[in-house]
């Protein structure tokens, strides 16, 4: 494909939009399938059918649109109105008085100025539940790929690496390295075989948010790949992602085939001398697959188990060569970087911590979904305007941020900007993006548990500290849960996180202890009462002297 | 190969830049434990005795996988070195079930003198008492696997040197356990070659000879020095000694 084959394709498409006088949007990702948008879908056909309106309004299965505790959800894209729990009823009723009747159905409307919707910045997710992910046609339509074109067309290599630096992305994964950086590493590695690898494992319990750019935009994220490529000079890619996500692996497949058929993957991409294929490695579903050297043992096929670093993957990655490994969202940061400009991007957020995040909103809180938002926006406007607080008039607790790794940050900290550096300082972290949300009726050290008896599950045994050290927290805090535990108990709890901590080989054990330490540090009074009560004595008083 | 010098506990040492610290630690008559190391072997850096500490680095490094740096300032033996040292000697006296007066090896364990050297008087955790198998359908050795500390020694040793492959890991975290071929009794497994070479680099009583007595079984691991380096130059017959 050429450059202007590209435009005429985007505009072909935007004809065929624009014929339609409407077109209703139903959520398809996973969320809302498992409340049944098959049969919103199939209500909206019916519906349409019935009005013999068939060639004028056209019904797009899409992305997540984000309020998946709402779901099923639709929105008529011509005049943006976002409809909840939209059951076949219901569906037929906006065709009758929205669409036909041209007013909106009340009760089922949801106020896209509120707070949920307006205080969010997407970047990442702005084509996510706005086209239909199975076709490339809709990608293309609203300006996809024209960042691969840009890069290959238009720019050097060492131009695309310095944009991507320029841009201060960090990675998405959990650690937050900077991006530009690792790909100058690997581009400057000596090898002619170079890879990049789409990390697309997502582990930690309450995170979705990469399963869902994946089913709602997957172009999006192989775009990325492929300016990765071309920058690091790889003709080789994998997205390694789990079993567990059938419609992600599903919608990718679909993607890939009709990537390769259009030419924008394969070989002589816009007519370059660049070359890049993409397969798929699904993983079993281990925690500790997403780490990136027990991921790269994975695709060989070889069990997961992390190595010591250094070496790093990007000198020294799959098959020996040197190799780029991105997380999921953080390559779908490149595509509107490289279109935009880096100093565009490095205005959103905070000097250290730029551009946008996803996090999954769950537990005690109003509206569990999925939000972008700025970097740097305060923990209080994330729960309590876009999440709406806990429910029921519950006090707001504590919100578990990093998931296992993380930790929780309690309600004196609720003005915390959300950046990687002040999740750090408070001893939690930004992880992948997980936010549990707990309110007065949650038990501390229960939840600490909860992510302990995870870890000792999820840890792969190689090393002593991660494989006993783990399984021995996790009895420790069982026996202060039973009221069992006494001061000494608790004393080696700490004693031993801190150990497992600085000792284990890689990022699990390293950072299994932090549930434990930070709501020690914040709630230890809740770890106190569950203490054995200890027998009180007093000395007895000398007998009174008879004589 | 550069020549780098650098500290280790505060004197002067040199060793070439693709050497380990342990390597040279060794040269320079400094001590570090170790467990899943064993020379001969490549290294996996799992058992994490050999920690050591780097002036200015936050992380602890371990020293049978890390590379010398011109002018760094390492330490091999502080304070709280020597604290994790003993915990992780403690975790995994807590995790098997070692019971060494019956023990074939006892006295020549490479466990007991870590329990030795990090003076460890008593075990502050629950032992685990896990439900481990004993596999004894080889005809010439034991696999007793409450007595492994997964150093995975036996494994590399038999893919590495051996070539054979016959051992690796099932499960993960404290499920963890050595399998024969595909999980099966030992003596049916065919890529084993008999060749005892797991049995000679376990550093416990977990494999052992048949035929052995409680404290009869003494580990030679000579041989292993030898293979390794007639690989490398290819000459496999000893040269003569020297002189006399
Ligand atoms: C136990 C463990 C699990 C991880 N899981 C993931 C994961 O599911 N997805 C991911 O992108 N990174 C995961 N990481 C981080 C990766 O090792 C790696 O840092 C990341 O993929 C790099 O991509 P980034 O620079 O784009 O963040 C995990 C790390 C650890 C230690
Ligand atoms: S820290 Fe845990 S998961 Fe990581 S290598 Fe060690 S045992 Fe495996
Ligand atoms: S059997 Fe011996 S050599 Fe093999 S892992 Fe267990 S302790 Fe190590
Ligand atoms: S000897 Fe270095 S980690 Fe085991």
């Amino acid at each position: 494909m050429t450059l202007e084959e590209l435009h005429q394709l985007a505009e072909k498409e935007r004809g065929r939009q624009q014929a339609f006088t409407n077109r209703v949007l139903v959520c398809s990702s996973t969320g809302c399938i498992a409340c049944n948008s098959g049969m919103t879908r199939d209500g909206f056909i019916t519906a349409i059918k019935e009005h013999d309106l068939e060639n004028e309004i056209e019904v797009v299965g899409t992305g997540c649109m984000g309020l998946c505790a709402l779901g099923p959800l639709a929105l008529i894209e011509g005049d943006g109105r976002l409809y909840r729990n939209v059951d076949g009823s219901v569906a037929s009723a906006i065709v009758a008085r929205h669409i036909v009747g041209g007013e909106v159905v009340d009760d089922n409307m949801l106020d896209t100025d509120d707070p949920f919707f307006a205080s969010q910045m997407k970047i990442v997710l702005e084509h996510c539940g706005r086209i239909d992910p199975g076709r490339i046609e809709e990608y293309i339509a609203v300006g996809g790929y024209s960042a691969l074109a840009k890069a290959i067309t238009e720019m050097k290599p060492e131009e695309v690496i310095e944009e991507i630096r320029k841009s201060g992305l960090r990675g998405r994964g959990g650690a937050g390295y900077p991006t530009g950086l690792k790909w100058d590493v690997s581009r400057k590695a000596p090898g002619d075989q170079k890879y990049v690898i789409c990390n697309g494992d997502e582990g930690d319990p309450g995170a979705y948010m990469d399963r869902n750019v994946l089913e709602s935009d997957p172009h999006r994220v192989l775009e990325g790949m492929a300016i990765a490529a071309y920058a690091v000079g790889a003709n080789q890619g994998y997205i390694y992602t789990r079993a567990e996500y059938p419609l992600a692996i599903e919608r990718l497949k679909v993607a890939i085939k009709q990537a390769e058929k259009h030419g924008l993957l394969g070989n002589r991409i816009f007519e370059s001398h660049f070359n890049f294929r993409i397969d798929m490695r699904i993983g079993a579903g281990a925690f500790v697959c997403g780490e990136e050297t027990a991921l790269l043992r994975s695709i060989k096929g070889r069990r997961g188990r992390p190595r010591p670093r250094p070496p790093y993957p990007s000198e020294n990655g799959l098959f020996g060569a040197p190799t780029v490994i991105n997380n999921v969202e953080t390559l779908a940061n490149i595509a509107p970087i490289i279109d935009r400009s880096g100093a565009w991007f490095a205005g959103i957020g905070t000097p250290n911590s730029t551009g946008t995040k996803i996090f999954a909103l769950t537990g005690k809180i109003e509206h569990t979904g999925l939000i972008e938002v700025p970097m740097g926006i305060p923990l209080r406007e994330i729960i309590f305007d876009i999440g709406g607080g806990t429910p029921d008039g519950t006090e707001f607790k504590a919100v578990q941020t990093g998931g296992p790794s993380g930790g929780c940050v309690p309600k004196e900290h609720l003005d915390l900007p959300v950046d990687y550096e002040s999740l750090k300082a408070v001893g939690s972290m930004m992880g992948s993006g997980g936010m549990i949300v707990m309110d007065s009726d949650s038990e501390m050290v229960d939840v600490a548990k909860f992510f302990m008896e995870f870890c000792v599950e999820e840890s792969c045994g190689k090393c002593i500290p991660c494989r006993v050290g783990t399984r021995h927290l996790h009895l420790l805090l069982e026996k202060i849960t039973r009221g069992e535990a006494t001061a000494d108990d608790v004393a080696l709890l700490e004693e031993l996180c801190i150990m497992v901590k600085e000792t284990s080989l890689c990022g699990l054990g390293q950072s299994a202890p932090n549930p434990v330490l930070s709501t020690l540090r914040f709630f230890r009074e809740e770890y106190d009462e569950l203490l054995k009560p200890v027998l009180g004595y007093e000395p007895s008083k000398p007998e009174a002297d008879p004589s | 190969m550069p020549i780098l010098t650098f500290a280790m506990n505060g004197h002067q040492v040199s060793g070439h830049d693709d050497e380990t610290l342990l390597q040279i630690a060794r040269q320079h008559g400094i001590h570090i434990p170790t467990l899943c190391h064993l020379d001969g072997l490549s290294d996996i850096g799992a058992c994490r005795l050999c920690l050591v500490e780097i002036e200015g680095q936050d992380k602890l490094v371990a020293a049978c996988v890390t590379k010398p740096q011109e002018g760094m300032s390492v330490h091999t033996d502080t304070e709280r070195l020597q604290r994790y040292r003993r915990t992780i000697v403690e975790l995994l006296a807590s995790e098997g079930n070692h019971q060494c007066a019956v023990c074939v090896v006892n006295e020549h364990c490479q466990l007991q003198d870590l329990a030795y050297a990090v003076e460890l008087q008593y075990v502050r955790f629950p032992y685990l008492y896990p439900k481990r198998t004993l596999d004894a359908t080889h005809k010439d050795f034991v696999m007793d696997r409450n007595r492994c500390v997964l150093c995975s020694r036996c494994i590399r040793v038999c893919h590495e040197v051996e070539g054979a492959h016959t051992w690796d890991t099932a499960g993960r975290s404290f499920h963890c356990t050595i399998m024969a071929d595909m999980d099966q009794p030992w003596g049916t497994a065919a890529s084993c070659t008999s060749c005892g070479k797991c049995v000679w680099v376990c550093p416990t009583g977990a494999l052992f000879e048949k035929g052995q007595t409680v404290a009869e079984m003494e580990k030679h691991r000579d041989f292993l020095k030898y293979i390794v380096t007639a690989r490398r130059t290819g000459e496999w017959i000893a040269e003569e000694e020297e002189g006399e």
